[in-house]
């Protein structure tokens, strides 16, 4: 279990703490694969193969169940994003109310089409399938964060509000 | 204004906290029914006729009834937060705002069918409502509320939450009992059925959060009083969430059977921008839609049934007469297609078929014959598969196909869309 560099791949105590935690709620081990992925996803931000074999062999299950179920989620990355996440719906209560714009209007401004990442690995950008909150449509999940009600200046300040935090 | 049940507390500051839920008379319920016997609480819920709220609308009580009360393995209640329809964002403000509602209305479930463990399936984006629910169930186990023997009773009653990563077909119950196993959710074939062979082989329950969050109020208020809410068959209130092109979209606890013409109308303002009504989206996407001359209809599971629609989980989707019909069903289309599990092939292949067409149609590239071929993959995908996910696709299609035929004919003989994207509210007149 290592990672390209050749680095063992470990997880904060913290992490494996509550990892070791969350299997005290099921009777077999197998059932905390989520929560675990989960987990991992978190504090390292994707899930590298290394990441997998780790929860794979914490939960003493094979690599190959930890990989197909890792496959299976969209919520799981396996492909590493860049340092923040816009992911906007454009089901249908948001299409009504202008997300497929804002999506176009995204993809201008961070010259990228959905699925991909600014050159500066800075802004990862995807569509994404509704997420439960239709009736403050436009959606839009920021580094997992709701942000609602959604139009081209409420993006622009996003957008912003993110050039600051990294550069700021 | 008619009686709020579940959203009462929504407006309360700090209203998830156990305090202010034990100040409003939170968990009075739960001691009451630990002096019961499990099959009066049974017989109770029963008797008011709680129907679920997740989508099929099956009798709650009745589902407890069919867990056998003797059993080898352990009962588990599954508590049905994925909330993944589109158009449906009700559970989250549940959760949000009064978690210890769904956590005591699990209890009294677990107690009735016998069941000391309960997991809360949260759809993995819902960060805030995992966290509230985290928070409740660490303050309800400080209390002795969840845990070894609550209250004093001899009941043992855990909870936990589970997230979900992604995935609407784990809003089915079955797939739901594979993800929360810890596999990829994909439907079992029934039978046997959760009841009897469900979570970790044991017997289970799969109730949705706003059922539950309805258990207290019944075993304090009665079953009479909860079936009075409502028409007959139809108890109780439902919280409806609307959204599209009305100017007040949102959330609204009405009484069951509230008209939808009245919710449009005058609960949400009317349409945005004193445009012309097109069309309704009743009960979440996969119910068949309604045209403007249908919505003097009931807003409960019959009425809606009886008109060849769905209750569903009562997600109102509005679409205004700048909206393309083809269009909006292709994007819904689209999200079926993505979600098919991939198990079945008339779900897996027949969906994205569907898909294409479509979307070709909507692009100007549709055939003589295409609205015909749609209907005959519908055909093809409606009872084939294990699960209703593709049920769920093909009903919205027909339902769509049948009332608006004219306007996917016109985009074939055009060879194009004579309405045109979506547009977007901000862009001038169209602004509510």
């Amino acid at each position: 279990m290592s990672t390209p560099n050749g680095q063992a791949f470990t997880v904060k105590p913290e992490t494996a703490q509550a990892i070791d935690e969350i299997l005290g709620h099921y009777p077999v081990k197998e059932a905390a694969l989520l929560p675990a992925l989960h987990k991992v996803q978190d504090e390292i931000g994707w899930l590298p193969v290394a990441a997998m074999d780790w929860v794979a062999d914490r939960l003493e299950l094979p690599r190959v169940r930890v990989y197909g179920v890792a496959s299976f989620y969209t919520m799981f990355r396996r492909q590493q994003p860049g340092r923040h996440r816009l992911e906007i719906c454009t089901n249908l209560s948001c299409s009504l109310m202008g997300a497929e714009h804002l999506r176009e209007y995204l993809c201008r401004k961070l010259g990228i089409q959905p699925g991909k990442t600014t050159a500066d690995g800075r802004i990862t950008l995807s569509e994404v399938e509704c997420l439960g909150s239709c009736g403050t449509a436009p959606v839009m999940l920021v580094d997992d964060e709701f942000v609602e009600n959604l139009d081209p200046q409420k993006v622009d300040k996003i957008l912003a509000d993110l050039e600051a935090r990294d550069h700021g | 204004m008619a009686e709020k049940i579940l959203t009462a507390r929504f407006e309360t500051p700090d209203s998830h906290l156990l305090n202010t839920y034990q100040a409003d008379g939170g968990y009075t319920a739960l001691k009451k029914a630990l002096t019961m016997k499990p099959e009066e609480v049974i017989e109770l819920v029963k008797a008011s006729g709680l129907r679920g709220r997740g989508g099929a609308g099956f009798p709650a009580g009745l589902k407890w009834s069919f867990v056998p009360k003797e059993a080898e393995k352990p009962k588990y209640l599954c508590v049905n937060a994925d909330e993944g329809e589109p158009g449906t964002f009700k559970d989250r403000y549940l959760m949000e705002l009064d978690p210890h509602a769904v956590i005591e209305g699990s209890a009294i479930a677990c107690y009735a069918f016998g069941a000391h463990i309960a997991y809360i399936y949260v759809r993995g984006e819902f960060k805030v409502p995992m966290e509230r629910m985290e928070q409740a169930l660490a303050e309800a186990r400080e209390a002795g509320l969840v845990g070894k023997n609550i209250l004093d009773s001899g009941f043992d009653f855990d909870m936990w939450v589970h997230p979900g990563a992604g995935a609407y077909v784990c809003g089915e119950e079955t797939a739901l009992i594979e993800s929360n196993e810890g596999h990829r959710g994909m439907p079992r074939l029934k039978p046997p059925f959760p009841a009897v062979v469900g979570l970790f082989g044991g017997p289970t329950v799969v109730n949705n959060v706003e059922t539950l969050a309805f258990v207290p109020h019944i075993m304090n208020q009665g079953a009479e009083w909860f079936a009075k809410l409502g028409p007959e068959r139809n108890g109780g209130t439902k919280m409806y969430g609307v959204s599209g092109h009305v100017k007040k979209p949102g959330i609204y606890e009405l009484p069951m059977g509230t008209s939808l013409k009245e919710i449009i109308y005058d609960v949400c303002g009317g349409i945005r921008g004193d445009h012309e009504l097109k069309a309704v989206i009743p009960g979440g996407s996969s119910t068949p839609v309604l045209t403007p001359d249908e919505i003097d209809v009931a807003m409960d599971f019959d009425s809606l049934a009886k008109i060849g629609t769905m209750l569903g989980s009562g997600a109102i989707i509005v679409m205004d007469e700048t909206t393309c019909m083809v269009r909006a069903i292709t994007r819904l289309a689209k999200f079926y297609s993505h979600e098919s599990c991939g198990q079945c092939t008339p779900c897996r292949e027949g969906l994205a078929w569907i898909h294409q067409v479509l979307v070709r149609i909507e692009g100007g590239q549709g055939r003589e014959g295409d609205i015909d071929l749609l209907l005959d993959i519908c055909d093809n995908v409606q009872g084939n598969t294990i699960c209703p996910l593709g049920d769920a696709c093909a009903m919205p299609v027909r339902g769509f196909i049948k009332k608006f035929r004219p306007e996917f004919e016109e985009h074939i003989q055009k060879a194009g869309c004579p309405i045109g994207p979506f547009p977007a509210p901000w862009a001038g007149s169209a602004k509510g």
